[in-house]
C-alpha cells in the first residue's frame, strides 16, 4: 500500500464536495421533522432532483438552470407527500417509503435518454487572490457556488430556528400541533411549507450528485445517500451544527476509503465501502448517547397526523 | 379586592345574542344569549357536553357560529381566528394547557402573543408581571420541568401580558392543590378589581359560589338560567345543570370488619423514568371500609395502583390479603384471589380502545367469571357478562359488539368500574373513578362504590377530586412524593388540614416568596 499517494489537501477539498449532497438533504429533512413531519422519501426526492437537474442542465446548457429545476422538481414531488399526509391524513411512514419507490421509478423513466452524456460543467466561484493562498486556498476557496450555498444554509437554518418568530412557530407546531392549533397557528399550511423546503433541499443535493460530484446520470445513482441523510438528522439530535458534522464525517470517510482503495490497501473493498455508513452512525450514536436528554430532542409530534377537531 | 362587587362591575363588555352552532348529529349551542360586564367574574356552568367549550371557542375565534352575533364594547365582534380575538382583547387559558414542553417559558409566552417584544425584554416583562400578581416564574426554564400549577401560571401570565379586557378560563382548578386554588382566586379577584372581565368555566359549584358574581348555566346546548351564585345553593345549581333531582350517594355507616388488605413498608421504584418512587407506604384497609387517597397528580398514584394490581411486583410481605403475603404475585394471581383494580386511563390501560366491549369484558373477567375453558374462549358467556355490565350500570351503547373507543368517557368509565364490581371483589382499587364524567354518571359510580363497601368489600379510591373523596371515604390519606400520610377519619377534616396532608404548604412558600 502506498499511503504517500494520498494528498491531504486534495482529500479535504474533495471531502467538501462529497459531503454537500447529504448535507443539503439532511438540512432540508431536519426542517421538515422540526415541523413534526417524518418524510422518509428523501432518497426518492434526491434522485428525482438528480435527473431533473441533469436533464435541464443538458438541455439548456446552464448548470444554474439545472439546480433551479432540481429544486422545483423535488419540491413538486414532495407536494404529493404533503397532500397525502396533511390533507388525506395518510400514514407518514408508508407514504414516505412509497415516495422513495416512486421517485426511483420516475427518475429512471425520465433519465432514459440521458445515460452516458456529460453535463455542462459547473463553474468554480471566482474568489480572486483567496484561491491562490497556499493549502487554504485549495481547501476552502476553490469550490463551486453550491458548496458555499450549503454552508450558508446551515447557518441560515440554525439562525432561523433559534432567533426568528417564524422559526419558533415552526418548532411549536412540531412540538404540539394541538396546542399550536389552539393558539391559532395554521398547522397544515406551516407543514406544507416545511415539506416543500425539505423537497427543494433534497433536490439540490441530488442535482449536485449528477452535475458535480459524479458527474453523469446513472440509474439509482444516489445509492442510499437519502437514507444516510435521514439517519444523520436523528443522530444529530435535530441540530444544524451537528448535521454539518455528520455530513462531513460521512463525506470524509467516503473520500478516504476511495483513496485507500486506490492506494491498494490490504482491507477488502467491501469493508471499505461499508465503512462510511458504519463510522458515521457509530460516531453520532456515541455523541447523542452521552447526553441524557438527547432522546428528548425529537419533536414531540413527529410522525403524528394532525386533524383539527373543530 | 376590598371594594364590593358592585363598585367594580361596570358597563356591558361582551353581549352574546342567539349564538348557535351545530355539528352533524348534535346541536352544540342553541340560541345562547347572555352578557358579560366589565370587572365581572362570570361563571359558565354545565355538564360535559353541555356546550361550554364550543361557546368559548366561538368567543376565542376557534369556531365560527352558524347563527347569532356578538358585540364587544359596543361594536360587532366576529373573530375568524384566535389572532383576531387576541387583537380585540380576549385571552384564554385552556383546560388542557396549550403549552409546548420542549420550549422555555419565554418562548411559550411569545407564541401566545400577537406582537411579542424581543426575547430579552420579554423575559424581563414576564418576571415583572408574574411578581406583580404573585405568580413567580423563571422565564428561562423549560415548561416540561414545571409542575401543573406552574404551567398554569405560564398560561395566565401569557394572557396578562396582553392586557386582556376579557379573560376566559376553562376549568382552571382541576389540577391544583387547595392552596394553589387560593392563590389563583386572589389573582383573579385582583384582575377583576382592575376592570378585567373573567369568564370562568367550571363544574365545581362551591368554587363558583366563592368567586363568581354571575353564573350562566347551560344544559344540552341551551341556556337554562342566569343566577347569582352567592344567593343560589350549590344543590339548586347542580339540579339546573343536570335537569333532574340529584341523588347524593348515601349508605348506612356500618362498623368496619377485619383487616383485609395490609401494606407494610411498600417501596416500589417507578417503571417510568419521570415517575415517582413509592416510599414505605404502610396502611390497612378493613372489610366494608372505603379508604380515600388524595394528592396532586404525579405523587405516586399510578405507581400505587400498579403495586396493588400486581403490574409492579413488591417484596412478598409488603402486600398481604387476609394475612397471606401476595406482594410477589402478578395481576392474574391477584385477580383470582379477589384483588381487582380499575386504573385511571380509560383508553389504553383500563380498556383496549379498538376492541369490542365483549372482548374488553373478557380481558379482566376471564378468570373470576370463568370465561375460558382449556384455552378456548367462551364467547357466549363473555357476551352475557358484557351485557350484564351494560344493563346493571346503565352503559349507553348500541350493544356489546361496539369498540370501547366509540363510548363517551362517562359511559366507558361506568363499564370499566362495573366490570370489576360485578366480579365481586374482596378488594377494589380505583384510580380517578369519575374523572371527566358528568355529574349524573359520577353519582351513579360513587353509589356503586359505596354499595360494594356496604356489601363487605375493602375499597381504595384514589382521586384528585377532594369533594368526591369526602363524599365516599371513611378514612382519608394523602400521597405526597411517593409517601402516604397517616390515614385520618374523613368526617370533620377541613380543607386546610387536607391541604397540609397533600404537601400544599410547601407550594404556598414557592408561590409567595420571590424565587
Amino acid at each position: 500500500m502506498d499511503l504517500s499517494s494520498i494528498n491531504p489537501v486534495v482529500l479535504i477539498a474533495s471531502l467538501m464536495v462529497a459531503s454537500t449532497p447529504i448535507l443539503l438533504a439532511a438540512l432540508g429533512e431536519m426542517v421538515v421533522e422540526k415541523s413534526g413531519v417524518l418524510n422518509l422519501g428523501v432518497e426518492g426526492m434526491m434522485i428525482v432532483g438528480a435527473i431533473c437537474g441533469f436533464a435541464i442542465a443538458v438541455e439548456t446548457g446552464s448548470p444554474t438552470m439545472g439546480f433551479v429545476a432540481a429544486a422545483l422538481g423535488s419540491a413538486l414531488l414532495s407536494m404529493i407527500f404533503a397532500v397525502l399526509t396533511q390533507l388525506f391524513l395518510s400514514n407518514q411512514v408508508a407514504t414516505g417509503l412509497a415516495l422513495t419507490l416512486f421517485g426511483l421509478g420516475l427518475s429512471s423513466l425520465l433519465g432514459q435518454g440521458y445515460v452516458g452524456i456529460k453535463p455542462p460543467s459547473t463553474p468554480k466561484m471566482d474568489l480572486g487572490p483567496l484561491s491562490d493562498l497556499p493549502v487554504l486556498g485549495r481547501i476552502l476557496f476553490s469550490h463551486d457556488l453550491v458548496v458555499y450555498f450549503s454552508l450558508a444554509l446551515v447557518l441560515a437554518v440554525w439562525a432561523f430556528l433559534k432567533f426568528t418568530r417564524a422559526g419558533l412557530i415552526l418548532r411549536a407546531v412540531g412540538e404540539s400541533h394541538d396546542a399550536a392549533h389552539a393558539l391559532g397557528y395554521k398547522v397544515v399550511a406551516i407543514r406544507f411549507a416545511a415539506i416543500g423546503f425539505g423537497g427543494a433541499c433534497a433536490g439540490l443535493g441530488g442535482a449536485y450528485l449528477s452535475l458535480v460530484r459524479v458527474p453523469q446520470w446513472t440509474e439509482g445513482m444516489t445509492a442510499g445517500a437519502g437514507w444516510i441523510a435521514l439517519a444523520i438528522v436523528v443522530f444529530a439530535s435535530w441540530r444544524a451544527g451537528r448535521i454539518l458534522l455528520g455530513a462531513y464525517l460521512f463525506g470524509g470517510v467516503t473520500v478516504l476509503q476511495l483513496n485507500l482503495q486506490a492506494a491498494g490497501a490490504a482491507i477488502p473493498v467491501e469493508y471499505l465501502s461499508m465503512s462510511p455508513y458504519l463510522i458515521t452512525i457509530l460516531v453520532l450514536v456515541i455523541m447523542s448517547s452521552s447526553r441524557g436528554r438527547a432522546s428528548l430532542a425529537a419533536p414531540a409530534s413527529l410522525g403524528r397526523s394532525f386533524h383539527a377537531s373543530s | 379586592m376590598t371594594r364590593g362587587p358592585d363598585a367594580r362591575i361596570g358597563g356591558d363588555l361582551l353581549t352574546i345574542e342567539g349564538l348557535t352552532k351545530a355539528y352533524p348529529g348534535v346541536v352544540a349551542n342553541d340560541d345562547v344569549s347572555f352578557t358579560i360586564r366589565q370587572g365581572e367574574v362570570h361563571a359558565l356552568l354545565g355538564e360535559n357536553g353541555a356546550g361550554k367549550s364550543t361557546l368559548v371557542k366561538m368567543i376565542y375565534g376557534l369556531v365560527r357560529p352558524d347563527a347569532g352575533r356578538m358585540t364587544l364594547r359596543g361594536t360587532g365582534y366576529a373573530p375568524a381566528t384566535p389572532h383576531e380575538a387576541r387583537g380585540s382583547g380576549v385571552a384564554m387559558v385552556f383546560q388542557h394547557f396549550s403549552l409546548f414542553e420542549a420550549l422555555d417559558v419565554a418562548e411559550n409566552v411569545a407564541l401566545g402573543m400577537e406582537n411579542p417584544p424581543a426575547m430579552g425584554q420579554l423575559a424581563a416583562r414576564i418576571r415583572e408581571v408574574s411578581e406583580a400578581y404573585g405568580l413567580p416564574l423563571d422565564p428561562l426554564r423549560l415548561v416540561g420541568d414545571l409542575s401543573a400549577g406552574e404551567r398554569q401560571r405560564v398560561e395566565i401570565v401569557r394572557c396578562l401580558l396582553q392586557d386582556p379586557k376579557l379573560l376566559i378560563m376553562d376549568e382552571p382548578t382541576s389540577v391544583l392543590t387547595p392552596q394553589e386554588v387560593g392563590i389563583l382566586f386572589e389573582t383573579l379577584r385582583k384582575l377583576a378589581s382592575e376592570g378585567t372581565a373573567i369568564l370562568y368555566i367550571s363544574h365545581k359549584l362551591e368554587e363558583i359560589r366563592t368567586l363568581c358574581d354571575t353564573a350562566t348555566i347551560l344544559r344540552l346546548g341551551k341556556k337554562v338560567a342566569t343566577c347569582d351564585p352567592r344567593e343560589t345553593s350549590a344543590r339548586q345549581m347542580a339540579e339546573l345543570m343536570v335537569g333532574q333531582t340529584l341523588q347524593t350517594p348515601t349508605r348506612d355507616a356500618g362498623t368496619p370488619g377485619a383487616v383485609v388488605l395490609a401494606l407494610k413498608d411498600l417501596s416500589v421504584r417507578s417503571s417510568n423514568p419521570f415517575g415517582t418512587t413509592l416510599k414505605k407506604v404502610t396502611v390497612e384497609v378493613r372489610a366494608g371500609e372505603v379508604l380515600g387517597i388524595g394528592g396532586v397528580a404525579g405523587n405516586g398514584q399510578d405507581e400505587l395502583l400498579a403495586a396493588l394490581s400486581g403490574e409492579a411486583r413488591a417484596p412478598s410481605g409488603a402486600v398481604s390479603l387476609n394475612g397471606t403475603a401476595i406482594g410477589h404475585l402478578g395481576p392474574n394471581a391477584r385477580r383470582s384471589l379477589g384483588v381487582l383494580t380499575a386504573p385511571e386511563e380509560r383508553l389504553g390501560h383500563a380498556a383496549a380502545p379498538d376492541m369490542s366491549l365483549t372482548e374488553n369484558a373478557l380481558l379482566t373477567g376471564a378468570i373470576r367469571e370463568n370465561l375460558v375453558s382449556s384455552g378456548f374462549l367462551k364467547w357466549r358467556a363473555t357476551e352475557d357478562f358484557a351485557k350484564r355490565i351494560i344493563t346493571a350500570f346503565d352503559v349507553r351503547t348500541p350493544g356489546p359488539g361496539h369498540a370501547a373507543r366509540s363510548l363517551s368517557g362517562g359511559n366507558l368509565q361506568k363499564f370499566v368500574i362495573g366490570r370489576e364490581i360485578l366480579q365481586r371483589p374482596t378488594v377494589l382499587v380505583v384510580n380517578q373513578p369519575t374523572w371527566g364524567v358528568d355529574a349524573a354518571a359520577a353519582a351513579a359510580i360513587r353509589q356503586a362504590i359505596l354499595d360494594l363497601a356496604e356489601g363487605g368489600a375493602a375499597v381504595i379510591v384514589i382521586s384528585q377530586d377532594l369533594d368526591e373523596l369526602m363524599e365516599v371515604s371513611d378514612r382519608f390519606a394523602a400521597l405526597n412524593e411517593g409517601r402516604l400520610s397517616e390515614p385520618r377519619p374523613a368526617k370533620g377534616l377541613t380543607v386546610d388540614e387536607i391541604g397540609l396532608m397533600m404537601g400544599g404548604a410547601h407550594d404556598m412558600e414557592v408561590a409567595h416568596v420571590a424565587e
